[in-house]
């Protein structure tokens, strides 16, 4: 269930539709859980509210209990709140149910709801896209609030709300101040080269590749993407070391399983599980042996070989000294219970006992922990991070250039990829650099 | 009386207006309140400078007026931006007034189908929402489909002079105030913006001697490669306000009318007065001042860098604290003008009205300044009255090929806030949109639109054929080719006329040309892509009966000025300012929603 619709809606191509619908879904958390927020967005939602109450409808803004009623039959006795568009969250009119938790609830009343003409359940991530298409959030702004909404961790959604209260555009804001100081700098030079309050800019290349290392330095975070699919951790070892146990028993212990899912094949499980509030994702791999009859099994130890290279973490459960060589592994020694222990090992558990266990998964949130970005720090997704990549090169080449225009041109290709990233710096706003820092004029 | 089309006022872009209507075929009237202000120059006597040079070489290439008379008029030449490479160099001269407005004359005169009637446009004749024609103050109808209005600040204009106010658009002239009026009630978005002059000394009381003197240029570049330097060339002088200017200034500040509030109307940021300069920019201990000659036999100053409406006698007070200046007389003082301007928002990319079609403006009327703007504008208003008449195809310039586009573009989009002036910096093409090589740009689409005449078309094909091959022979050999070597090896044109006898035969302005060309081909090739891939995204048309008000998440300002622009697609609407890409998206989703209702 945690394969939660949100985050299909992230990256997923947009599919057609019109904004005049009215659409409906439940926007808090899974069920069951004390109340269910039930939203409805779009010019019908006040509508569907009177078609569901006798009295009428509340003032915007203040929250009522009004009793749901379909075709004669008593829904939920819900508190209900109206955001009349275009000051709601998703910039059309609004209705909030806020219903009783059950499963049953929730089922009766999206059933009553789907009855009614002209209204139909939201797509992934429409109430997000709504709010953006209507001027609602800048667009780093949506994709901070889309993960937020993916957040499955803790970790995750701190993360996802310093992108959404503006954490990233801040940032930016304080780039693009210091781009469009720059410009101006660079503009009045080709401009008005014969006032005498304009003089060559010699600190040009120290400021413009001061600039390009803390943009650097922004893309060194770790990306977004780890943290919205969790940290790789790939459990290896030998056949029979009891990978499989130790995967049971990770999961067990804490209730946020969310659903295994099969791999690609047969022999290679994946099981998200947040642990300490970190998102992970334990892959059990086939047992490595050097020598197979069985083809089947070669073709899995050789995925399982790729799977610990690819992976962020790896978990070895065999000896130590043929673990493999990469940085990131975690020596366990399993069975601890009835095996002695092996030279080398970091760790011993026994997942039957639970001895050790604890530990075990200090250690592996620790390493879990400098895979991720830290929690209050901004993790830029693919999209920001190529047009950061793009900033950090016209930047580079706006520094290196002895040719003024052409110190300009990058400039301006720097101001365009800030403008993919959020919102537009116009050359208006440069003029206005230009004219409040420079007295032009003759 | 009838015309094809009819021109009002006779300043920069009037006179533009009439030659391009003219050159296409139209019977022009060119409507002036004194014959002999035609092509006058009301303010600095310049013409030219970084960005607006490149606008006059585009207007010369389109075969106007404002460069050939430059040239005719020049007593000093200067390259603007001459270390800093071509793309932005910008040139400029300064003209004698009179020999300038002679100049102006004596073309309007040449021309065939161009007839200049004195007199004052009272009000626009208007039949079934279209233009019809003019009526004169004494009573006189003329009639035609075409109206260009040229009128620069005469429109309801009024002038300050420390608390003296007068009606009135330049010294000594009326205001053209029941046109005014008649635009106001026709319901056209009429606003006010303010200019300011400086005052004008008389050079016989300038003390030379103590300044340092710029002269002219001494090699022999030109306005226009028809032109010629003919008139001897004279020197500026260079001096600058002090700390003693300044308190006279501050102390004067209640005397200001800009500081009193008599005048509401935002002046350019980029020509403030010296009182603004004083106020904004209190740190500066002194400001330059460039002091032009206004001509030959005349002993008139132009103190460039000092426009002031600060009453008569603080100015002389200001002035001789200056350098030079401690014995100057005041020919004539400065003073302040505000004046209407109609938003050029309500104009399409012809500069034609879409509330009354057959008319259209062109110039300061539109909130721009300098002559350079008003000529350009003028000539495509002229190029297109002709066509409404006569039923030709349009003149309609883009922003990737002449800095008229990127203006006109700025101005029917972005409308104004304060008077328009030409900078390279608006123009993201900069370093194709060269001034010298505007005719390899502009003079092609002239000739198509029948705007260009014999002398210009047979200079022209000359150079367009000698520049073409040398370009080939320039691009031939991949790497090892001369256009890779400029890039790589700054190989100069000396080395080139000597590895190629082509080359060698070329002349320089075609030469330098191609090296330009050569220099900045890859950036060149990069931008092309932008702009195919932009109008392969952004040229979606917008329906233009879409109701922005109906469009749930624009904001009240985004939705009026959306109205007030009604851009024609979706990258015109990306230019508007304050336009957000959610809004654009919003924007998208309705036309798209509404297209298929």
């Amino acid at each position: 269930m945690l394969q939660n619709e949100n985050r299909a809606s992230t990256s997923s191509a947009r599919t057609e539709f019109a904004l005049t619908d009215t659409i409906f879904a439940v926007s808090s958390g899974h069920p069951p859980a004390a109340i269910a927020v039930m939203r409805i967005s779009g010019p019908d939602a006040d509508a569907v509210l009177s078609a569901l109450t006798t009295v009428e409808l509340p003032e915007p803004r203040y929250a009522a209990l009004r009793t749901l009623w379909a075709g004669g039959q008593k829904l939920d006795s819900a508190l209900v709140i109206r955001f009349p568009g275009p000051g709601s969250a998703t910039g059309e009119d609004l209705v909030e149910l806020h219903l009783h938790g059950g499963r049953a609830t929730i089922a009766v009343v999206s059933a009553a709801l789907a009855q009614i003409p002209g209204l139909r359940p939201a797509e992934p991530g429409e109430f997000t896209r709504r709010a953006f298409e209507n001027g609602r959030m800048d667009l780093s702004q949506a994709e901070g609030l889309s993960d937020l909404l993916a957040a499955e961790t803790e970790h995750q959604r701190r993360s996802a709300l310093a992108v959404a209260s503006g954490g990233l555009s801040h940032i930016v804001e304080g780039l693009r101040g210091e781009l469009l100081a720059a410009s101006a700098r660079v503009e009045v030079a080709i401009d008005f080269a014969d006032e005498d309050d304009v003089s060559p800019w010699p600190e040009r290349t120290a400021v413009l590749s001061a600039m390009a290392v803390r943009i650097d330095a922004l893309l060194a975070n770790p990306p977004a993407e780890r943290l919205r699919d969790g940290v790789r951790i790939a459990i290896a070892g030998p056949p029979n070391a009891g990978k499989s146990t130790l995967i049971n028993s990770l999961v067990s212990r804490d209730a946020a399983i969310i659903s295994p899912i099969a791999g690609t094949t047969r022999d290679v499980i994946e099981v998200p599980v947040a642990l300490h509030g970190l998102p992970l994702v334990f892959i059990d791999t086939a047992g490595l042996r050097d020598e197979t009859g069985d083809s089947i099994e070669a073709i899995g130890i050789s995925r399982a070989q790729a799977i610990i290279a690819s992976s962020d973490l790896v978990l070895w459960l065999g000896d130590p000294d043929t673990a493999p060589d990469r940085a990131g592994v975690i020596a366990v020694r399993a069975k601890s219970d009835i095996s002695d222990a092996a030279e080398g090992a970091h760790i011993s558990v026994s997942a039957m006992t639970g001895a050790g266990m604890a530990a075990l998964i200090d250690t592996i949130t620790n390493a879990a922990k400098a895979v991720l970005p830290a929690p209050d720090a901004i993790a830029l997704n693919a999209r920001q991070r190529a047009c950061l990549v793009d900033l950090y090169t016209e930047a580079r080449a706006a520094a290196a250039t002895d040719d003024l225009i052409l110190s300009a041109e990058h400039l301006r290709r720097a101001r365009l990829a800030l403008d993919r990233l959020t919102g537009r710096a116009g050359v208006e706003d440069m003029l206005d650099a230009l004219f409040g820092t420079f007295c032009i004029g003759k | 009386m009838s015309y094809d089309v009819i021109i009002i006022g006779g300043g920069h872009a009037g006179c533009e207006a009439a030659a391009a209507a003219a050159r296409r075929g139209a019977s022009v009237a060119l409507v002036t309140m004194a014959r002999a202000t035609v092509g006058a120059m009301s303010c600095n006597p310049a013409i030219g400078g970084v960005g607006k040079g490149q606008l006059v070489r585009e207007v010369d290439a389109l075969d106007g007026i404002i460069g050939r008379a430059g040239d005719a008029a020049a007593i000093h030449y200067r390259m603007l931006n001459r270390s800093k490479g071509k793309a932005v160099q910008g040139p400029r001269i300064q003209a004698d007034r009179i020999a300038y407005r002679d100049a102006v004359q004596t073309v309007l005169a040449a021309q065939a189908g161009l007839d200049i009637i004195e007199g004052q446009v009272e009000s626009l004749l208007i039949s079934e929402g279209r233009m019809a024609g003019v009526k004169l103050r004494d009573g006189e109808r003329i009639e035609s489909p075409s109206v260009v209005i040229a009128t620069g600040t005469f429109l309801s204009a009024r002038m300050f002079c420390g608390d003296t106010v007068s009606d009135g658009g330049r010294a000594g002239e009326p205001a053209a105030s029941a046109l005014g009026q008649q635009l106001r009630a026709l319901d056209l978005p009429v606003a006010r913006l303010k200019t300011g002059t400086p005052p004008r000394l008389d050079g016989r009381t300038i003390d030379w001697s103590r300044l340092d003197v710029q002269p002219s240029d001494d090699d022999n570049w030109t306005l226009s490669p028809l032109g010629k330097r003919v008139l001897p060339q004279l020197f500026c002088a260079i001096t600058r306000t002090n700390r003693m200017t300044h308190d006279v200034i501050r102390g004067a500040l209640h005397q200001s009318p800009m500081f009193t509030g008599a005048i509401e109307a935002s002046g350019p940021r980029y020509c403030p007065s010296i009182e603004d300069k004083v106020v904004r920019f209190g740190d500066r201990d002194g400001h330059q001042i460039f002091l032009e000659p206004e001509g030959r036999d005349d002993p008139l100053i132009y103190p460039n860098g000092i426009s002031t409406s600060l009453p008569i006698e603080v100015q002389l007070a200001m002035l001789r604290t200056i350098d030079g200046l401690e014995r100057v007389v005041i020919a004539q003082p400065g003073y302040a003008v505000e004046y209407d301007y109609l938003d050029p928002r309500a104009l399409d990319h012809h500069l034609e009205s879409r509330a009354l079609p057959g008319l259209f403006l062109a110039g300061q009327v539109n909130g721009t300044t300098g002559y350079e703007e008003a000529a350009a504008q003028g000539l495509v208003a002229g190029a297109n009255a002709a066509a409404n008449a006569l039923t030709l195809p349009r003149l309609r310039l883009d922003r990737d090929t002449s800095y008229i586009g990127v203006m006109i573009d700025d101005l029917v989009l972005q409308g104004v806030t304060e008077p328009y002036r030409m900078l390279t910096a608006r123009a993201e093409h900069r370093l194709h949109l060269r001034a010298d090589n505007a005719e390899t740009r502009l003079t092609g689409i002239g000739v198509m639109h029948g705007l260009i005449g014999d002398v210009r078309s047979d200079h022209w094909q000359a150079r367009e054929a000698a520049r073409m091959i040398a370009d080939t022979v320039m691009s031939f050999g991949g790497d090892r080719s001369i256009a890779a070597r400029i890039r790589r090896d700054s190989l100069d044109s000396y080395s080139m006329r000597a590895l190629d006898p082509t080359l060698a035969a070329l002349s320089d302005d075609v030469l330098d040309e191609l090296i330009e060309d050569a220099r900045y081909a890859p950036y060149v090739d990069r931008q092309r892509s932008e702009v195919a891939s932009r109008r392969a995204a952004t040229h979606v048309n917008i329906r233009p009966d879409l109701d922005y008000a109906g469009i749930a998440g624009l904001s009240a300002e985004m939705v009026q000025r959306l109205n007030a622009a009604r851009p024609a697609t979706l990258g015109d609407a990306e230019r508007i300012p304050g336009i957000t890409p959610a809004a654009l998206s919003a924007l998208l989703v309705y036309n798209r929603a509404g297209a298929m209702r």
